[in-house]
């Protein structure tokens, strides 16, 4: 019977799924801070403002935003929101249409409200440091993460250019620039180099950025975690205790029951 | 009877009685239903379905009031509830993870009566009503994981109903029939629906009213396998049976807390269940034109899928596919006749002799295997200890009357041991 139970503990534990699909380059790992405010603060400024060009966040509103994450309404309305017709109360959606997008881009860029639960919040952090110059691509930047990507390097401004130095067995093995030495703490040489004087940020100031966004947007995919942290806390304490009190209750009435 | 019981009393309840059979009913049911004594761990699982029920009926109905089962508005009706209703999020975790949580504490319900032979004579109704709740329960989950019209709903229900066009002859209409459609389209989702929030529940809940009136008939089981009812005392009351009210309500509420406590911990901190009862390709809208690189059913259903997958080989001039859907309603059917396989004299496996028992830790073991292997993308490998378990399946049933005859069973006792 034990092994049994023990059977049964080990199906439910989950297994990685999707671990077969081939050879994928390591991601980097994000720890996620959800209660960290200057940092969602942050984040959402960037995606605003470098993101909602060609992607929504179509299922979040501005103003539920702007109530989590402590911003004050009449400065995201004067510094959020582009549209003047827009009112804090609607979804972050963006006026590009989707049959323009399809045109422009080949594929209409996805709305991002849940992406960090589709893909994992990983991927998107490794995903928005991997790309390198590609001059045979259209927007002359490709993806180690997300390869023949349609979509240009549009932090480029802050990252500057980067050039790839390994062969394609290299990225699999060594992963991006960002790897950190697990015994030192430092930083490493991967496959990724930024050229240098290109960017406005540092590497690890850029890096900092697409933390927040990437926590952000992580915050946009369930905006109700906290809450649901919260309640759940009280919860499991209440039923800790209520434990005992239905536990002495059967004791109770089973007394005479030999 | 219950009718002519409790009559011509004073009071407000002598009133409803003169009417109705509800105090007689009480008593048949709760106050006056002698249940053995000596229930263990196993015995938590039956109530707990019933409550995973309630919860699934109620979480359904508030869905129900801002779902929206369309394709072009089934998805982001859910994150509507996810995010703009009131506690919509809570609502609908409770929903998903009551889903998985059901077929857990079912999985276990039915092991136990396995265990202790519950499907012996004379409960072989009980468990016949049981195995057609699991079945109603299947079709339930499947046709609600098509509602959020998320990627893996998508080719799930595509891949599950695309089954069906394996049968010769009337396949490929049948198919159509049960779509309502070419391919699994809005029309499919509006039936699914239907079928999801009415006519299954309807049938499950009746389902379960027979499955309980039948138990009640005959009387429970118990880890011993020997019947109470053979030992009254002078009120014909079983000498090992104490009243369910109170004595088993107070002990499921204590069931019941640590339940919740598991369940509502995966509610609040974990509703993906590590992916397994929230797919990440879920997050996506259903797309017919993008199929996802792994199609994997939700886990409840990846032992039978491991079985259909299992069939690799074509036979008598029908293709593997067939013989997959003929090995996987097989693999459910079978349990059906479970009752008329076991031959034993005795019904608890703790007085069956060690052929039984290490026939059913084998059936137990390749069962959960072939769970894990259903959620993996299949291998050469994986396929062939696919193959050896759902042989190891089938041989725990095919073999059940020749080995629960020939081994040497242990002395029942006369009364319930602890």
């Amino acid at each position: 019977m034990k092994k049994f139970l023990i059977a049964i503990v080990m199906a439910l534990v989950p297994l990685t799924a999707g671990a077969s699909s081939g050879a994928t380059m390591p991601l980097d790992n994000i720890e996620l801070d959800v209660t960290n405010k200057g940092s969602l603060q942050r984040g959402m400024t960037t995606f605003v403002n470098r993101c909602m060009g060609c992607h929504a966040a179509g299922y979040q509103r501005f103003e539920r935003a702007a109530t989590d994450l402590g911003l004050p309404p009449k400065l995201v309305e004067q510094y959020m929101i582009f549209d003047q017709q827009k009112k804090i109360g609607e979804q972050m959606t963006i006026a590009m249409q989707p049959v323009d997008a399809k045109t422009w881009f080949g594929n209409p860029p996805p709305d991002l409200s849940l992406e960090t639960r589709l893909r994992g919040p990983d991927w998107v952090y490794t995903y928005l440091r991997s790309f390198y110059k590609d001059e045979a691509r259209p927007w002359g930047v490709n993806n180690l993460v997300f390869p023949d990507v349609g979509m240009p390097n549009i932090l480029e401004s802050l990252q500057g250019t980067v050039t790839l130095r390994c062969t394609h067995e290299e990225v699999l093995h060594k992963g991006t620039a960002s790897d950190i030495d697990p015994l030192t703490g430092k930083r490493i040489g991967g496959c990724l180099s930024v050229d240098a004087g290109t960017g406005s940020q540092t590497t690890e100031e850029f890096d900092k950025t697409v933390y927040d966004l990437v926590n952000f947007l992580a915050y946009v995919a369930e905006p109700y975690k906290a809450d649901s942290h919260r309640i759940g806390t009280y919860v499991l304490i209440f039923l800790f205790f209520f434990f005992f009190v239905a536990y002495a209750l059967k004791k109770e009435f089973w007394k005479d029951i030999h | 009877m219950a009718g002519h019981r409790n009559k011509g009393n004073p009071g407000f309840m002598g009133w409803i009685d003169d009417r109705f059979p509800a105090t007689a009913m009480w008593e048949d049911h709760l106050s006056k239903y002698y249940a053995p004594k000596n229930f263990n761990f196993w015995y938590f699982f039956g109530s707990l379905a019933l409550l995973v029920l309630v919860n699934q009926i109620i979480t359904g109905i508030w869905l129900t009031m801002s779902y929206n089962p369309t394709s072009e508005g089934a998805f982001a009706s859910i994150e509507y509830i996810m995010r703009d209703v009131d506690y919509g999020w809570l609502l609908r975790y409770l929903h998903s993870t009551g889903a998985s949580a059901f077929f857990v504490v079912v999985y276990l319900h039915m092991f136990r009566g396995m265990m202790y032979g519950s499907y012996r004579k004379p409960r072989e109704l009980v468990w016949l009503f049981g195995m057609t709740i699991y079945l109603a329960l299947m079709a339930e989950a499947f046709m609600g994981y098509l509602l959020p019209w998320g990627q893996m709903s998508y080719w799930g229900a595509q891949v599950i109903v695309s089954l069906f066009g394996a049968i010769p002859v009337i396949g490929p209409d049948l198919q159509q029939w049960i779509r309502g459609d070419f391919l699994i389209s809005g029309i499919t989702l509006n039936r699914f629906f239907a079928l999801h929030v009415i006519a299954l529940p309807i049938v499950l809940l009746a389902l379960v009213v027979l499955h309980i009136i039948a138990l009640h008939e005959v009387g429970s089981n118990n880890p011993d396998g020997i019947e109470i009812k053979e030992k009254k005392d002078e009120n014909g009351i079983p000498l090992d049976g104490i009243p369910f009210h109170p004595y088993y309500t107070v002990k499921d509420i204590v069931g019941v807390v640590v339940f919740f406590f598991v369940f509502l911990t995966i509610v609040f901190f974990f509703p993906e269940g590590g992916g397994y009862f929230l797919e990440a390709p879920n997050f996506e809208p259903a797309n017919q034109l993008k199929t996802p690189p792994h199609i994997a059913p939700v886990w409840y259903f990846t032992p039978f899928y491991a079985i259909l997958r299992a069939i690799t080989f074509p036979l008598f001039g029908l293709d593997a596919k067939f013989w997959g859907v003929v090995a996987m309603g097989a693999a459910i059917a079978i349990l059906f006749v479970l009752p008329w396989l076991d031959r034993s004299p005795v019904k608890s496996i703790r007085y069956k002799g060690w052929l039984s028992k290490i026939a059913l830790l084998i059936f137990a073991i390749s069962f959960v295997i072939l769970g894990v292997l259903g959620a993996l993308p299949a291998t050469d490998g994986r396929t062939t200890v696919a193959q050896i378990c759902t042989l190891l399946y089938f041989l725990y049933f095919l073999l059940m009357p020749f080995y629960t005859r020939m081994e040497s069973t242990k002395p029942v006792p006369e009364r319930v041991t602890g």
